[in-house]
Parts: structure tokens; sequence; C-alpha cells
């Protein structure tokens, strides 16, 4: 038999055809390599949380290998000497031992803990692109909705991750949670008792708490994303208008390679962002708190970032306690409204936020087109209102620290914090609602008289003006009727190409400036001599 | 190669309807790219190369630069190993090599990480032709028509079940199917759930009296290591914690009974007195001692930082503030009750509690009476 010669270079085409044979997957493959995504440095900020996401995951699967989440009491007798046979919960002396007793357990710790940090910072800042940005509008109405719970799913699995390891800080942190939960109406008590299986703390939250943070929650947060993905995916990703830019097309580029390659990169970037921190800052050094105890507590106890607007919520609160006279007398305490009212409201108003806004403006049709914040002013000044009712509560969530550090009275700063909830934002709206005007007004007005060149003419009589370099054609009085199409519009000479581009390069030009233009009546000068170094004449 | 592509591309651009042969074998393989995006509705409008000459300058350039950054990945991820193996980890005390463990890891890893990003980021920018796609939505809704076909296959669906004949079963279906996800549910909430007030527990803490063998015995206050506290131990203008002289006091099986034992001053201790006895507590303090709970009353942490000047209970949580020498009276904050006080005596020389607090520990809820 006549031994058939192996053509190597034909044998991937051969195995494609193969494949394809079997699972039809050539058409589809071809329109997802060649899908196009349209490109800005604000639809990367989504992906800084996708991408701390996958961090997790692979940080939280290590941490799982040596954390044991138990509340049985052992005595500590690891290597961190100051604390070594202190009664502890088994759930600490094992983050002892992950920060201590583990080969490198501290790095990935605190990876864990900063990627935790960076995911919840992205979803809130990608959050404000989406929402100032009108990206929420129809179609996307139900991936505004996902991506909004996907904030308070991890919200939860940050909460559910740093209480788990039954330090003193997070132990202060659940108190307060059993605390809140015993401030519902009514079923307050039995919730309370049913989750912590007893009166606080019991010895079980810690179990449960771990099994929401490792399995019930990731599960909904991987749920979640995939939609929110999918979704993106399905319906194409907005774009902002320009040059070729309709409402009915992608202009961008095709995923692969280059596209693909990018994300790739940026993804490596965020892990070694991470990593880098992980390493070098300091992240909840527990072995510092010490093992919790219901008597003990320090100044400066805050929560992770994204929960202080809570801690400040609560802070703010006047001392307004409704009685009941009914029977033996029932209460509602004054931690219910800030703790469990205030969340409640902000979950659903925002949700809901994509319909009313097309209600109010009559607005039915699906837009893909993105718009400039300045464009829409009452939506931009509410979104800065809503930016500013969140600040005033995060900073007042560490009031007594920004009242330590700045020696300011505390009382001071709480009142400062209630008197702020209630007059910044409005004013924020305001000051934001005439900042859109103006910038929509500038742009007008660019484009009808056109750029600055900061050239001055001296007309004959005897007035000075500035030249301006009309954008496009113009009429007798040097107006051009030019139509804002939604975009940038040009205000710089270089913008135009007009003068030498902007100096690249971060420690020296790479491309040297133009000369600077020189007046026939005035030739250049010589530089100036060089001169001898005056030195003191000391000599050593 | 970009000039022949943008030959063979102005041809396709120009006739669009002529008849594309993908054997044809004067076609670039970018033609053949461009026909397939063309076929999924994507026109490749401008596709330009970095380097339209090959082998310039700043091309070889570019080159040896994310040459160089993946060379520094394969150095940084050897760092990271050795120092994995080879650096001092075990925690020392005070200062030594083994504080430097775990930067030196970070810094490694995130380096090695970093130059694989900025490597292919720059392999991706720079070196890869930049392109402009455009691609149609088709997202316009389906028609009517389309739409009356799908709806009426999903009506047909129920049509073909019957249940609108046979209400019988869409009724008994529904009688049936709603114990059932009872069923699922009852585990679950029968389980976790748990009476609140079981031993009376939300009303009563470590200082209830033992009563033992027809005995009451008082619960002394004890530190934190379990012995009893004499008066001797607190001086004047001074405070310390104490916990039920019970077994296990001192722990988080008892979480509401810290209690912040005070010396008042004799001038504060008088004030304390006088309202003491305006809201009938006359007896609870013990000479110039008083006792109130450590456990905030808004949200349960321990309200204990004490300022001996002011005689205020400042709470670190959310900052209430406490007036010990008025009933422990909430004076700021969001705190609306006032801290429960505990009846104080001495036995033997050493301090305990009368009897339990009078009023409920901790954090308020509905049923407080």
């Amino acid at each position: 038999m006549k031994r058939r010669k192996l053509d190597m270079a034909a044998l991937p085409g051969k195995a494609a055809r193969e494949v394809d044979d079997r699972l039809g997957v050539n058409t589809p493959l071809r329109s997802l390599l060649n899908k196009v995504f349209p490109d800005h440095w604000s639809f990367l900020l989504g992906e800084i949380a996708l991408f701390s996401f996958v961090v997790l995951l692979l940080t939280g699967v290590y941490l799982t290998f040596f954390f044991e989440p138990s509340m049985t009491e052992v005595t500590y007798n690891g290597s961190y000497a100051p604390l070594r046979g202190t009664h502890m919960s088994a759930a600490y002396a094992s983050t002892l031992d992950i920060s201590f007793d583990v080969r490198g357990g501290l790095v990935v710790r605190q990876m864990h803990h900063w990627a935790a940090l960076l995911f919840m910072a992205a979803i809130v800042v990608h959050m404000m692109r989406i929402f100032f940005t009108g990206a929420f509008r129809k179609p996307r109405e139900l991936n505004w909705m996902i991506g909004y719970l996907l904030f308070w799913v991890g919200f939860l699995a940050g909460f559910t991750g740093y209480s788990i390891p039954d330090d003193g800080l997070s132990g202060t942190g659940l108190r307060i949670a059993s605390g809140i939960m015993l401030s519902i109406p009514v079923v307050g008590s039995w919730v309370t008792s049913s989750i912590f299986g007893g009166e606080f703390p019991g010895d079980i939250i810690i179990s449960r708490f771990f099994i929401a943070h490792v399995l019930l929650i990731p599960a909904l947060l991987v749920g979640l994303i995939s939609v929110h993905l999918g979704l993106v995916f399905k319906q194409k990703h907005t774009q902002w208008p320009g040059p070729g830019r309709t409402n009915s097309n992608v202009v961008g580029e095709r995923m692969f390679p280059r596209y693909a390659i990018k994300q790739g990169g940026f993804f490596m970037i965020v892990f070694g962002v991470i990593a880098l921190l992980g390493g070098l800052v300091q992240i909840n050094p527990i072995w510092l708190f010490g093992p919790y105890e219901a008597g003990v507590v320090s100044a400066a106890s805050q929560p992770d970032w994204y929960v202080m607007f809570l801690d400040g919520s609560t802070r703010l609160m006047p001392p307004w306690e409704i009685n009941i006279p009914i029977g033996d007398g029932y209460v509602i305490p004054p931690l219910f409204w800030p703790t469990v009212v205030l969340p409640g409201l902000l979950t659903v108003m925002p949700l809901l936020y994509p319909f009313i806004e097309a209600r109010i403006n009559k607005d039915r049709r699906a837009h893909n087109l993105l718009q400039r914040p300045r464009d829409v002013p009452g939506r931009t000044a509410l979104g800065a209102m809503a930016v500013t009712f969140w600040l005033v509560l995060t900073i007042s969530g560490a009031n007594d620290v920004i009242a330590d550090k700045f020696f300011i009275s505390l009382n001071a700063m709480t009142w400062a914090g209630r008197i702020g909830l209630i007059v910044l934002p409005p004013l924020a709206y305001y000051v934001t609602y005439r900042i859109c005007l103006g910038l929509q007004q500038h742009d007008r007005e660019v484009l009808a008289h056109g750029v600055e060149t900061g050239i001055i003419r001296r007309l004959p009589n005897g007035q000075f003006v500035e030249v301006h370099q009309p954008l496009g054609p113009t009429d007798e009085h040097g107006h051009s009727e030019l139509e804002y199409v939604g975009w940038v519009v040009p205000k710089k000479m270089n913008r135009l190409g007009a003068l030498g581009p902007a100096i690249k390069g971060f420690f020296y030009p790479i491309e040297k400036p133009v000369e600077a233009p020189v007046s026939p009546g005035l030739p250049p000068v010589d530089p100036r001599p060089e001169q001898q170094e005056i030195v003191s004449g000391q000599r050593r | 190669m970009s000039t022949r592509t943008g030959v063979h591309s102005n041809q396709v651009v120009d006739n669009p309807r002529e008849p594309f042969d993908v054997n044809d074998p004067k076609l670039s393989r970018f033609d053949l790219v461009r026909e397939g995006a063309r076929r999924d509705d994507i026109e490749i409008v401008h596709y330009e190369p970095q380097f339209p000459v090959p082998g310039t300058k700043a091309e070889r350039r570019l080159t040896r630069t994310v040459a160089g950054m993946f060379l520094l990945v394969g150095l940084f991820s050897t760092a990271f190993v050795v120092a994995y193996i080879w650096w001092p980890w075990e925690y020392e005390h005070g200062s030594g090599a083994s504080k430097y463990y775990t930067p030196i890891l970070g810094v490694t890893l995130g380096l090695a990480l970093l130059g694989i990003g900025f490597g292919i980021l720059t392999w991706g920018k720079k070196l890869l032709p930049k392109e402009v796609s455009i691609q149609a939505r088709h997202d316009e809704p389906d028609s009517d028509e389309e739409r009356k076909l799908t709806g009426n296959t999903l009506l047909y669906m129920v049509d073909e079940l019957g249940i609108r004949r046979r209400p019988l079963l869409g009724v008994s279906l529904l009688a049936g199917l709603a114990p059932v996800g009872v069923v699922a549910a009852a585990p679950i909430v029968g389980g976790l759930i748990e009476q609140p007030h079981k031993n009376n527990q939300m009303f009563t803490t470590g200082w209830k009296p033992i009563v033992e063998n027809g005995t009451t015995r008082l619960v002394k206050l004890t530190h934190h290591d379990g012995t009893p506290v004499r008066p001797e131990d607190v001086s004047p203008g001074g405070q310390i914690t104490v916990f039920p002289g019970i077994p296990d006091g001192a722990t988080n099986k008892y979480a509401d009974s810290p209690v912040l034992l005070i010396h008042l001053r004799a001038k504060d201790a008088e004030e304390a007195r006088a309202a003491n006895q305006r809201a009938g507590k006359a007896d609870f303090m013990w000479g110039n001692y008083i006792a109130y709970s450590k456990i905030c009353t808004h949200a349960g942490c321990p309200a204990s930082l004490y300022e001996q000047q002011t005689n205020r209970l400042l709470c670190p949580c959310h900052q209430s503030q406490f007036l010990i020498t008025d009933n422990a009276r909430p004076i700021f904050g969001p705190a609306s009750r006032r801290l429960p006080q505990l009846p104080l005596t001495v036995e033997d020389g050493f301090f305990a509690a009368k009897s339990d607090f009078t009023e409920t520990v901790g954090p308020d809820f509905w049923e407080r009476p």
C-alpha cells in the first residue's frame, strides 16, 4: 500500500471543515469575528468592573482553600505573636493564618479586597456614565435595571465578605446589621433571630454569610453579569454621534483581532494594578483589630467605602422615635428610616428612572446614539443632585475622622451633614443646569462665529477685535450656518490642524513644536551666551 | 500589501453588484475578509496599515519595545517565583526581611501582568492596522405580520391544551401546585425561623440574679479575666468595663451584658444621684459609683468613649452622646433612648448587681414595651 503523504499545510483547513460539518459554526463564527464595536474611553469603565470580578473569582477560590467559616472558639497559636494565646473564633484564626502562615496568602487576601473595592467603584462610575449619556433609554431599560441590581448584589457580596473574618471591626458591622434588622416594624425581632439563629451574635452567622458569599451571591452575580453582557451583545453597543454615525448603524472596529487584543491587554492591566495594590497598599489589617468582642470598639470604625453612605445617613438621622400607644406600646426606632427605608427608596426609584424619563418626554423611540450631558441639562442636573446627596452621606460616614483630622467639632460635622444633605443637592441641580446651558451656548457661539485665534486686530477706527477662524462658509457678517450635531465642537486652533499639534511624550517631546512665528521687523534674537558656572570658591 | 488591497477594495466598492467569485485566484486574502464582512452587513470603509512602508525605523523600534515588554514579563515572573521560594516569609516580630515578602510578591506579579498588558496593548494599538467599519444594527422591530404569526403560535398552544374547554384541569392544577410551592418553602422557612423571645432572651442579660436551690445569688461585677471588681479598682473620674461574673460572662455569649462602671467625682455624683431620684432609681448608685449598659440603644455598638470633663459617653459608631449625670439621656446624635442603668451594691467588698437591668438593653425593636 502506498503511504499517503501528510500535507501539514492543509491540516487546519481540513480539521475546520470536519468541525463545521458537525457543528455548523461557520457563519456564526464569521459574524462574531466581524462584529463591530464602537470605541471610546468611557466604554471601558464597565470593563474594569468585569475584569475585577474575574480577579475576585480567582483570588476568592484560592482563599476558600484556607478559610474556615466557623465560630467555634479556639486559642490562637499561630505566627502573629501579639495575639498568641487569645481566644477567638476559628474564622478569625484562619484569616490570621491566611495572612501570616500561608505563604503568599496575604497578597492574595489583599488583592481580593482591593478587587472588591475596585469592582464597586467601577460599577458606580460606569453607572454614572450610562446615566449622564442617556445610554439607559429604550431599548436598554432592562440592562439599566440589571446593572443597577448588580450594584446592590455587589454591595451584599462586599458586606458578607468583609463580615466573615469575624474581626473586631467586622463584628461591629454585624452588630449594626443586626440592629438594622431589629428596627424593621412588626417582624424585626423575628427576622434577626432567624438570620442569626437566636440572639446576636449566636454561633451560626459566619457559616451562613460564608455560603451566601461564596455560592449564592456569586451565582447571582455571574447570572446577572451574563445577561448584562448578552444584552449588550444582542442590542449592540451605543455610540457617540459623529460623522457617518446614525441611530441605525455601529461605526467602529471589528472585534477581532485589534479590539479583542486591546480588551485582553486592558484586562491584564487591571489585574496588574490590583496585584500592585495587593502587594503595596495595606487593606483591612484584621490583626490590628483583634477578635470581635461585644464590649470593644475603637473610634474611626468605618465600613468599606460603598457602605459608608448608609453609615452616614445613620449618623445624620435625628433621634425621631415613633411610639404607638397600643397595649404595651410599640416602637419604630429612628434607625429604621436611614437604613431600611432609604436603601429601599434608592433601590426602587433609579430602577424605574428610564420609564419615568420616557414618560415625561413622551419619548417612545429607540435610541442608539448617546447624548452629551450638556445637551440634556435636566437629566444632568438631576444626576448631579443625586451624586451630591450621595457624597454628603458618604462624607458624613467618616465625619468623626474628618472632625479629628481637621480639628472640627464632631457635633458641627453632624449638623453640617444634616443641613448639607437638604441644601446642597438642589444647589448642585441649579449650578449644573446653568453650566450645561452655558456650555450649550458656547458650542453654538463657536459654530456661528468660529474658533478664537488669539490674534487681536486693530480696526481703522481704533477698535480692537479678536480674529475668529470660522468653521464653515460664512455670510457677509462672518457668521456660519452650522448645525450642532451632538458632538464635540472644535474650540482650539490646533484641533483644526491650524497650529502645531500638542507636544506628545511623557518625559521629552517626540515632535518638535512648530517654530514661533517671527515678525519680519524683528529678526530672531541670538540665544544667551553660555555663562561659566559661578562656584563658591570654597575648596573641600 | 496596502496598495494591493487598496486597489482591490476600490473595485469591490465601485461595483457592489458584480458577482463575487471567492475562487478567483487574483483575490487577496483581505478581499475575502472584506467580502465576508460585507455578507454580514459590515462595510470596512477605512483600512489603514500603521506602517505603509514595511521595515521602517519607527516600526522596528516599536517591535523592539513590545518584545522588550514581553521579556520583562519573563524577568518579573521569574523574580516572583524566586522570591516566593527563597525570600524569608515567616512572620517575625519587629522589622526584618520578611516584612518585604508581600510587597515583593505584589510588585513582581503586578509588573509582570502590566508587562503583558502594555505589551499586547501596544502590539494591538500601534502595530495592527487601523480601521473603521460600519455595521447595520438591524434593530427595527419585526413586522406586525411576523408578530401575529408568533402570537398565534403561542395562543394555539393554549388552545391545544384546552384549558378553556376543560376548566377543571386548570383549577385542579393550580390547587395542586400551590401546596407544592409551600412544600418548597417550608423547610427553608421552618428551619431558619427562630422564636426571638425564647427564654425571654431579649429582655434578660447575664446580670439576672441566679436562683439556685431556693436561694437567690446576685451576680458579681468582674474584670475581663473573671476577677471580681472592688470599689478601690476604679479611681475617681475613672471608668472600667465590667462583665457578669458567670461562666462565659465576658464572652460574646453574653453580648448584651458589658457594662461601664464609672466612679464619678463627688460633685458629679451628687448631680447623678438627684437625677436618679427623679427617675425613681434612687438606690441604683453605690456611693459615687454608677453603672450603665455599654451597648448603645441605637445600633448596638459599645458606647465606650467617656469624656470625663463633661460626663458624656460617646458611641464611636454613629456619635450618639449620652449624659451620664442625667440618667444617660441621649443629648446628641441618632439614639433616642437612655442607656439602661445597672443597680449596684457591694457584697463582701466586691461589686454586685442588685438585679438585672430594668430597661431593655441594646437596639430598639417593634415590641419593646
